[in-house]
């Protein structure tokens, strides 16, 4: 009973809050509705069983990279009112309407059931989610573990580098009226 | 009682939203929105899955799909920013360099 | 004994494949004495194949499997029986003097080493024409001696008129091998085979109507080929070539290939002998017509191309009235006076600066005495007189039609023999001898080079002598053709003789008599017979308009309205659809982000579309 309450109310706050991150015009209001929709999807995930992933999605989506689109909004003039002229309205509401029709009728329709095994089982007896998350993502997972980290080492190193600016010099080996005098 | 198919049906329905956003919107800043909300129905439909099945390995896909966006997110506010710094706009249209 | 099969036959061919390299390069001397040489090498063997060939001792080999699809089975075969190896003997000797006598005659051409390469390769096609053992192997020799005819008269291919003539040789060949093609495939489709031994035993069995029509389509064949009325307008304008060239084509070789086939397909014409009596009277039409449009022309060569066209029709009323060894042997001795006759000619004309018009020469005699006498004993050999080649072979057609009960085409044969002997001492006479016109405007002539007179004196002598070889020719040939009965008597076969030899002497003293007072007058050109013969009877006006003219103006129109408009409008349309369609498909590509991602968001939908209604499993 308490799941359904909470499916239903979770599942519509979602929908209503990407909603307003789709149709608003203020860019403020966009991101503030999609850090709300983040909370929503971690209570999901609490709903489902997978404890570890609702708190990573808390603390990275919601933390982490709703805070680096708040530094990005920085840059913008997030005062004005985006103006959007769009060209071809019909074209564009056929489209989504169409393509929601299908995924919708798709998922619902029963499909392959029969004969799905579970290869790696979440359930074990006295044992967390977290628990079990970590044995299968160290030992089955691992490389793409590693790989992940690599990517993300790369990811950091890029985005320090596109927004930086005088690389070529070394602040921490120069004098110090010298650096004074040359910041822009 | 919710089954599988009930979150499959919100999945898809966020995902639609996502879509609609991407198609919609003009703004840069907003097309990375709506590209994180279709990220984030996937990750639902992953987890249901998983937890429907007694399978583990949805989880773990929905985490890596955390860990890439997090790091597309990095990189495209750092274009973006460049960009932004070039032209002074953030309007899609102004982005047809590679017209023809 | 194959081998010498193989020399004959190769040995032409690698003198003008080797020559074929040099053919851009200016005159090189030794192109023309190697092909000469090779030639000559061929002659060589044919003669020691004419001594091994007797009854029973034939040399017949098969080369190599050719076609071989489904029932048909055509080899490369070759077989040197009594027929052929004659055919060989007289092509390659001809052919060796022609080799050795263009050395001399284009000396100053431009294309020399071109020249010899094409003549090296005609003998080679005749070569495999009467070498053949088969009707295929006819065929492809027939195509390869039809085109280095066209190669040889258009020699001199930036001259119009002589592309020209070239052109409607070979086109007027082609409409008869139509024919011919229509024969070959009747006697495929009955008998199953191409083979001459196979087909000449089984063509007793055949229905006699499909005989006739075999006969009929393959004399139309010959009759392109042996330029016979109606398609006989070629072989005048065939002059166009250098003297050589008619020498050695259109006296000797390619326009006796359809006597050849005739006599070859002998066996076939002996079943139906109303076939046979058509094609002799057309031969007799052919003589009287051809001698007819001799005697009022100008043209040197034109005269005795009409000659070759009225001996060829004596050749034809032998073959058709199933003398054929007759025929082979007047084509033999024909070959040697009239090659004689035409190179000859090339002297005169050498001489004159190529001038072609009688009535500007005249009493060249002093001047030019060998070639004078060559020409001379060349005429008296045609005309027919004892003890010369002409005689014998001439007389015995005659025979043969006085013998065969057609007093009709007795007497246009008759009054052909007095028309060939007028009509070549006019011209002797009008060459040599008389009021030395050729002064007065301004010509020099001068005798030709020695070794080219030397060349042409083994010919005189044959003109001379050959007649004598008549009754070991007759034995000879007769081992493998059906041979012809004589029912005449004695005496009226003696007096036959005598009426022949006193028309052509009649003939001969008229022409001396005329042309030593000064020939006609001029007024005689104004009649009206004159003014029909001389433009030949208007027949190649006749077929400009009636068949040039339509047949161009369907051409324009196909061309015009079929080919442009349908044709290439068609694969024009093809090709602008295309570009249409990467025009307008280039829009997709506009390098908007937000038209980008909705042709996404199309994809996507493409591919939901494709999961739901296409589902191959499940």
């Amino acid at each position: 009973m308490f799941e359904v309450i909470a499916f239903y109310t979770f599942s519509i706050l979602t929908i209503i809050m990407f909603g307003i991150v789709v149709f608003s015009k203020n860019a403020l209001y966009a991101m503030s509705a999609l850090a709300g929709g983040m909370i929503f999807i971690a209570g999901f995930f609490f709903l489902l069983e997978a404890e570890f992933l609702g708190v990573v999605q808390i603390i990275v989506y919601s933390g982490a990279i709703m805070a680096l689109y708040a530094f990005g909004m920085m840059f913008f003039d997030t005062t004005r009112d985006v103006k959007e002229n769009i060209h071809y309205k019909k074209v564009l509401y056929s489209l989504s309407i169409i393509s929601a029709v299908l995924i919708v009728v798709i998922l619902s329709a029963p499909i392959y059931s029969a004969n799905i095994e579970a290869f790696y089982p979440s359930v074990m007896e006295g044992v967390g989610n977290t628990q079990m998350v970590g044995l299968v993502l160290f030992t089955k997972y691992l490389i793409p573990f590693e790989l992940a980290a690599v990517m993300l080492l790369a990811a950091m190193i890029s985005g320090i580098l596109l927004v930086s600016k005088r690389m070529d010099i070394n602040l921490t080996e120069e004098e110090h009226d010298e650096v004074e005098g040359e910041i822009v | 009682m919710i089954t599988l198919t009930h979150y499959l049906v919100l999945s898809g329905i966020l995902f639609s939203i996502g879509l609609v956003g991407v198609m919609k919107r003009k703004n840069l800043l907003m097309l990375f929105f709506s590209t994180e909300i279709l990220l984030n129905a996937v990750n639902i439909g992953f987890a249901a899955v998983a937890h429907y099945y007694g399978d583990l390995t949805g989880q773990i896909f929905a985490f890596f799909i955390i860990a890439v966006a997090a790091s597309e997110v990095a990189v495209g506010l750092g274009l973006l920013v460049l960009w932004y710094k070039k032209t002074g706009s953030t309007d899609l249209d102004t982005l047809n360099m590679m017209k023809g | 004994m194959e081998k010498y099969l193989y020399i004959a036959l190769f040995a032409p061919l690698a003198g003008s494949i080797i020559t074929a390299f040099f053919a851009q390069f200016p005159k090189t001397l030794f192109t023309g004495i190697f092909t000469s040489a090779l030639i000559f090498i061929s002659f060589i063997s044919s003669m020691i194949l004419l001594n091994y060939v007797d009854v029973g001792t034939i040399v017949h080999v098969e080369m190599m499997d050719w076609i071989s699809a489904g029932n048909l089975s055509v080899p490369f075969g070759f077989v040197v029986d009594q027929v052929s190896v004659i055919m060989m003997v007289t092509v390659t000797l001809v052919s060796t003097i022609v080799h050795i006598y263009s050395i001399g005659y284009m000396d100053h051409d431009a294309s020399f080493n071109r020249f010899f390469s094409w003549l090296s390769a005609f003998v080679f096609s005749m070569m495999i024409l009467v070498m053949s053992d088969n009707f295929v192997g006819l065929f492809i020799g027939w195509e390869g001696v039809g085109l280095c005819s066209w190669g040889l008269i258009g020699f001199w291919y930036k001259k119009h008129s002589a592309s020209w003539a070239a052109n409607e040789a070979f086109i007027m060949n082609r409409i008869a091998d139509l024919g011919m093609l229509m024969g070959l495939f009747l006697i495929y489709w009955n008998i199953g085979s191409l083979q001459y031994d196979v087909v000449f035993a089984q063509i007793v069995n055949l229905d006699i109507n499909i005989v006739t029509w075999i006969g009929i389509f393959l004399f139309i064949g010959a009759m392109g080929k042996s330029a016979q009325f109606p398609l006989h307008t070629w072989l005048a304008d065939a002059m166009e070539g250098p003297t050589p060239v008619s020498a050695l084509i259109h006296a000797a070789t390619m326009v006796t290939a359809g006597v050849y086939l005739v006599i070859r397909c002998g066996e076939i014409y002996a079943l139906i002998p109303e076939v046979g009596m058509f094609i002799a009277s057309l031969g007799a039409f052919v003589a009287v017509f051809a001698a007819s449009m001799a005697l009022v022309n100008r043209d040197l060569k034109r005269i005795i191309a009409y000659s070759t066209l009225s001996q060829l029709g004596y050749m034809f009323v032998a073959a058709g009235l199933g003398a054929y060894w007759i025929a082979l042997f007047h084509l033999m001795t024909h070959a040697f006076f009239k090659s004689l006759l035409f190179l000859g000619a090339g002297n005169v004309m050498h001489a004159m600066n190529d001038e072609l018009d009688i009535k500007k020469m005249g009493g060249l005699y002093k001047a030019m005495r060998p070639t004078a006498i060559l020409m001379s004993i060349a005429s008296v050999a045609l005309a027919g007189i004892y003890p010369l080649a002409g005689f014998f072979s001439k007389d015995k057609i005659l025979e043969v039609a006085f013998n065969d009960g057609s007093y009709f085409l007795w007497f246009a044969l008759f009054i052909g023999a007095g028309l060939t002997a007028f009509y070549s001492f006019r011209l002797v006479m009008l060459v040599f001898f008389g009021e030395k016109v050729h002064e007065k405007l301004g010509f020099h002539p001068h005798e030709a080079q020695p070794f080219v007179i030397y060349a042409l004196i083994p010919l005189a002598a044959l003109a001379i002598v050959a007649g004598f070889f008549e009754h070991s020719f007759h034995e000879f040939t007769t081992q493998l053709l059906v041979d012809y009965e004589f029912t005449l008597d004695h005496s009226i076969a003696l007096v036959l003789i005598f009426a022949t030899s006193a028309i052509a002497l009649s003939g001969i003293a008229f022409a001396v008599y005329k042309y030593k007072r000064g020939g006609f007058s001029e007024k005689i050109e104004q009649w009206g017979v004159y003014k029909l013969l001389s433009n030949q009877y208007y027949i190649p006006k006749l077929y400009e308009e009636g068949i040039m003219k339509p047949f161009t103006t369907l051409s324009r129109f196909a061309w015009k309205s079929v080919d442009v408009r349908i044709v290439d409008a068609t694969v024009d349309m093809i090709a602008s659809v295309i570009y249409g369609t990467g025009q307008k498909a280039r829009k997709v590509h506009g390098g908007n982000l937000s038209s980008m991602l909705r042709w996404m968001v199309v994809g996507v939908i493409v591919l939901l579309a494709l999961a739901i209604f296409y589902r191959p499993m499940v």
